[in-house]
C-alpha cells in the first residue's frame, strides 16, 4: 500500500491535536424538570379494590384483562405491569397484626415511577422516551426501533415489551396519561381511587403533604418518603407503615442511574475531541512511519 | 517469506462446508419464525431479561473479536510494521464478516428492525447506544472500503467499478485505515459503557465505571490472540504453511496488551472491594473466576515462555484461552451478570437463540471459506511448496 501526502498527514497530525484538546469535561447536571406533577400512594389506605387498574385499563384503551377487576384473587400473585397492563395492585403480609390478631395485608400499587432523571430517557438510542415538563415519560412509538435498551436500563423493570409482535411491537408502560394532565384532568387511577390513597398534584406540594402525614402520626408511618431521594427522585412518591423492603420495594441509591454513563460519554466524546485527538495522533505516526521508511529504503 | 496473498486452490465442498450449510438453513428457518410470530417465539427474552444472547454473544463477543481488524492495521499500515502484513488481509476479511453480522444481529434482535436507519436521524449524544450504533455502521462501511483493493485484484478486468474505487482508493486509503482504528476504539470502549447505566442489576463483580476501559483494553488484548487463532485454524484446515514467524512475535505485543488489561481488571476489583464475593460458590462467581484465571491470568503466564510462542500448539492453546476469555466476560457482562430484581427465574438463551447464533457462526465460517477460495486473502506458502 502506498502512502502519499505525508506532508499533509503530518500537518493533519498537528492541526488535528491541536483542534482538539480536550475541553474541561462539564459536570454532570440533572435535567429534571423544574416543576413536574406527582402522585403520591399511602400504603396505609390502599384497600386493594382494583378499582385504579380498572380506570387504568378503560383510560388507557387496554385489551380485556384475563381476570375480572373484581376478582381479588389474583392480589397475591406478585403481578408486574405488562404490555397489556400499565398498573397491578399487589398484597403483601410483612408481618403486622390487625386488631383480631389477624396478620394484616399491605397492598402495593405498581407502575412507572416517571423518575426525574430517567435511565430510560437517557439510554434510548432515538430519543424516543423524553421526559416532558409535566413530569411524564413519554415513549413516541415513531422513533422507537425495537432495542429494549430502555428494559435494560429501568431501575424498577417497568418497560414492558410486545414480544408477540413480528413486525411493529411496542415499548408499552404507564403513560401518567398526560393527556389527560393537558386538559387538566387527573390521571385515571388517581381519579377513581375510593379511599383517597393517592394524590395527585405538583411533585413539590406533595411531598410536603407526605412529610406533614409522617411526622403528624409518627407511629402509622415509617419515616421514609420513598421515590423522594430514591435514583435522583420520583414523580411517584409512596408512604408506608411497614418497611419498603418487606412489600417489594428496593433499596435503590440516591444518585440518578444516567449520573456515571452521561459524565462518561460526555468527557468521552463532547465536540468529538478524542476521536479527532486520536485521528490526529494515529495521522502523525502513520506519515512519520512511512517517511522514514521511504528513507531507509532511499539510503539502502 | 512472500507477502503476496493469492486464493488458495482447494475444493470448496467439503464436508465442514455442508455442515455449515445446515447450521445456516436451521438459522434461516428459525428467521421466518422469528419475523412471523414475534421474537416470543423462538426467544426467551422477556421484559426481565429483555437481552439475551444475540445482545451478548452475536454483537458483544462479535466486535469484540472483530479487534484483529484494527490491532493488526495499526501495527502494519501505521506503525509500519509491513512484516506483519502477511495477517491484516484474514484479519480484515474476519473483521468485515465479524462486523456485518454484528449488524445482523442487531437487525434480527430489534423488534422494528425496519426501523434500523432512524438513529442516524433522531438522535439522543446521551445513549452509549447511539455512539455504538453509528460507528458500527460507519466501520462496517469502512471495512469493506478497505477490502476493495482485495476484490480489485482478482475482479478489477471484469467490474470496472471495483478498478475505478481501487485507483481512487490507493491515494486516499490511510484517511479509512485511521478512520477504522479510530471507530474502533469508540465503540468498543462504548460498548463497555451500555451497562454502566444499569449499577442495581449487573453484578458488582463486573460493573464499574471502568468498564469502558476495560472493553478498550481487552479488545486490544484480544486483537492478536484472535488472528493466531484464527490463521491457525484456517492454516491449519487448508493445509497451509503455519506462519508461526509471523504469530510468535504477535503474541510478545500480546503480553503487554495483556497484561494491561489484566492490571486494570484485578486493580479496579480490589479497590472496589468486590474481590469479597468471589468464593461464594454461586454461578457468578464461578463463571467471574473463569474468565479471569482460564481467561486471562493463566494464558498470560503461558506466553511469558518462549517455548509457548515458538510451540504452534501451545502457542494456539494460550491464544484460544485469551479468545475465549474475553468472549466469555462480554457474555458474563451483558447476560450471566444481569440480575433483575423482580424476575421469578432466570434467563436461558432458547434454542433459537443458539439456532441463530450458531448460523451466524457457520455462515462467517462459509464466506471465509469463500473469500479465501476465490480472492487474494492468505499469504501462506503452500505446504508442498515449503517441503
Amino acid at each position: 500500500m502506498s502512502i502519499p501526502r505525508r506532508k499533509f498527514l503530518g500537518a493533519l497530525g498537528a492541526a488535528g491535536m491541536a483542534v482538539a484538546m480536550p475541553g474541561k469535561a462539564q459536570a454532570w447536571e440533572s435535567k429534571a424538570p423544574p416543576d413536574p406533577f406527582g402522585c403520591l400512594v399511602d400504603l396505609t389506605r390502599c384497600v386493594g379494590c382494583r378499582k385504579c387498574e380498572q380506570a387504568c385499563n378503560e383510560v388507557n384503551k387496554l385489551p380485556e384483562p384475563e381476570t375480572k377487576f373484581d376478582d381479588l384473587t389474583i392480589l397475591d400473585a406478585k403481578r408486574r405491569p405488562d404490555d397489556k397492563v400499565y398498573t397491578v395492585i399487589n398484597r403483601y403480609y410483612p408481618g403486622r397484626m390487625d386488631d383480631r390478631n389477624k396478620l394484616a395485608p399491605t397492598f402495593v400499587k405498581v407502575q412507572c415511577m416517571h423518575c426525574q432523571d430517567p435511565a430510560c430517557v437517557s439510554a434510548c438510542i432515538t430519543g424516543a422516551l423524553s421526559k416532558r415538563p409535566d413530569g411524564a415519560v413519554h415513549y413516541d412509538v415513531s422513533k422507537c426501533i425495537g432495542c429494549r435498551y430502555c428494559m435494560a436500563a429501568c431501575p424498577f423493570e417497568i418497560p414492558a415489551y410486545e414480544y408477540h409482535d413480528p413486525i411493529t411491537p411496542q415499548v408499552r408502560k404507564c403513560t401518567f396519561c398526560f393527556d389527560r394532565l393537558e386538559k387538566g384532568q387527573k390521571p385515571g387511577c388517581v381519579s377513581i381511587c375510593p379511599v383517597e390513597a393517592i394524590t395527585f398534584g405538583k411533585r413539590d406540594k406533595v411531598l410536603e403533604l407526605a412529610k406533614g402525614r409522617i411526622s403528624r402520626d409518627p407511629a402509622r408511618y415509617v419515616d421514609h418518603v420513598y421515590g423522594e431521594k430514591e435514583v435522583g427522585g420520583t414523580s411517584w412518591l409512596y408512604i408506608s407503615g411497614d418497611d419498603f423492603g418487606k412489600v417489594g420495594f428496593q433499596n435503590l441509591p440516591a444518585r440518578p442511574m444516567p449520573q456515571t454513563s452521561e459524565t462518561i460519554q460526555h468527557a468521552l466524546f463532547s465536540y468529538l475531541w478524542s476521536p479527532l485527538a486520536l485521528f490526529g495522533l494515529l495521522g502523525a505516526v502513520m506519515g512519520y512511519t512511512s517517511r522514514k521508511h521511504k528513507e531507509e529504503d532511499h539510503d539502502a | 517469506m512472500t507477502h503476496k496473498p493469492y486464493p488458495v486452490d482447494r475444493p470448496f465442498w467439503t464436508p465442514g462446508t455442508y455442515v455449515m450449510l445446515v447450521f445456516m438453513i436451521a438459522a434461516a428457518l428459525t428467521l421466518v419464525v422469528r419475523y412471523t410470530f414475534g421474537l416470543a417465539a423462538v426467544t426467551n427474552l422477556n421484559n426481565h431479561y429483555p437481552w439475551g444472547i444475540w445482545i451478548g454473544l452475536d454483537v458483544a463477543s462479535g466486535v469484540a473479536l472483530a479487534a484483529g481488524g484494527f490491532t493488526t492495521a495499526f501495527l502494519a499500515h501505521i506503525l509500519g510494521r509491513h512484516y506483519y502484513e502477511a495477517v491484516t488481509r484474514p484479519a480484515l476479511l474476519t473483521a468485515a464478516l465479524g462486523y456485518t453480522f454484528v449488524a445482523i444481529a442487531v437487525f434480527v434482535d430489534i423488534g422494528r428492525s425496519w426501523a434500523i436507519w432512524k438513529p442516524i436521524v433522531y438522535q439522543n449524544h446521551n445513549s452509549a447506544l447511539f455512539e455504538v450504533a453509528m460507528c458500527v455502521m460507519t466501520y462496517v462501511t469502512v471495512l469493506w472500503i478497505e477490502f476493495i483493493p482485495v476484490l480489485a485484484e482478482r475482479l478489477g478486468k471484469k467490474i470496472r467499478l471495483l478498478a475505478f474505487l481501487n485507483r481512487i482508493l490507493d491515494k486516499t486509503m490511510w484517511v479509512f485505515i485511521i478512520l477504522g482504528v479510530v471507530l474502533s476504539c469508540m465503540h468498543q470502549s462504548s460498548l463497555g459503557t451500555l451497562l454502566v447505566i444499569a449499577p442495581t442489576k449487573v453484578s458488582p463483580l463486573w460493573h464499574t465505571p471502568l468498564m469502558p476501559l476495560l472493553f478498550l483494553t481487552s479488545a486490544f488484548a484480544v486483537g492478536y490472540p484472535m488472528v493466531v487463532v484464527e490463521t491457525t485454524i484456517a492454516t491449519s484446515s487448508l493445509k497451509l504453511d503455519s506462519e508461526m514467524n509471523v504469530l510468535g512475535p504477535l503474541s510478545r505485543i500480546t503480553i503487554l496488551l495483556l497484561g494491561i488489561y489484566m492490571a486494570i481488571k484485578v486493580g479496579d476489583l480490589i479497590a472496589r472491594g468486590a474481590y469479597v464475593t468471589l468464593l461464594d460458590g454461586s454461578a457468578q462467581s464461578n463463571s467471574f473466576l473463569v474468565e479471569v484465571v482460564l481467561g486471562v491470568i493463566v494464558p498470560w503466564v503461558m506466553l511469558l515462555f518462549p517455548a509457548v510462542r515458538r510451540s504452534r500448539k501451545l502457542l494456539f492453546s494460550a491464544a484460544f484461552m485469551i479468545v475465549a476469555g474475553v468472549m466469555l466476560n462480554r457474555f458474563n457482562v451483558f447476560v450471566v451478570s444481569f440480575k433483575a430484581p423482580y424476575a421469578s427465574h432466570p434467563y436461558y438463551p432458547a434454542i433459537g437463540e443458539v439456532l441463530v447464533t450458531a448460523g451466524a457462526v457457520a455462515t462467517i465460517f462459509f464466506l471465509y471459506r469463500v473469500f479465501v477460495t476465490f480472492f487474494p486473502v492468505l499469504s501462506a506458502q503452500k505446504q508442498e511448496v515449503s517441503q
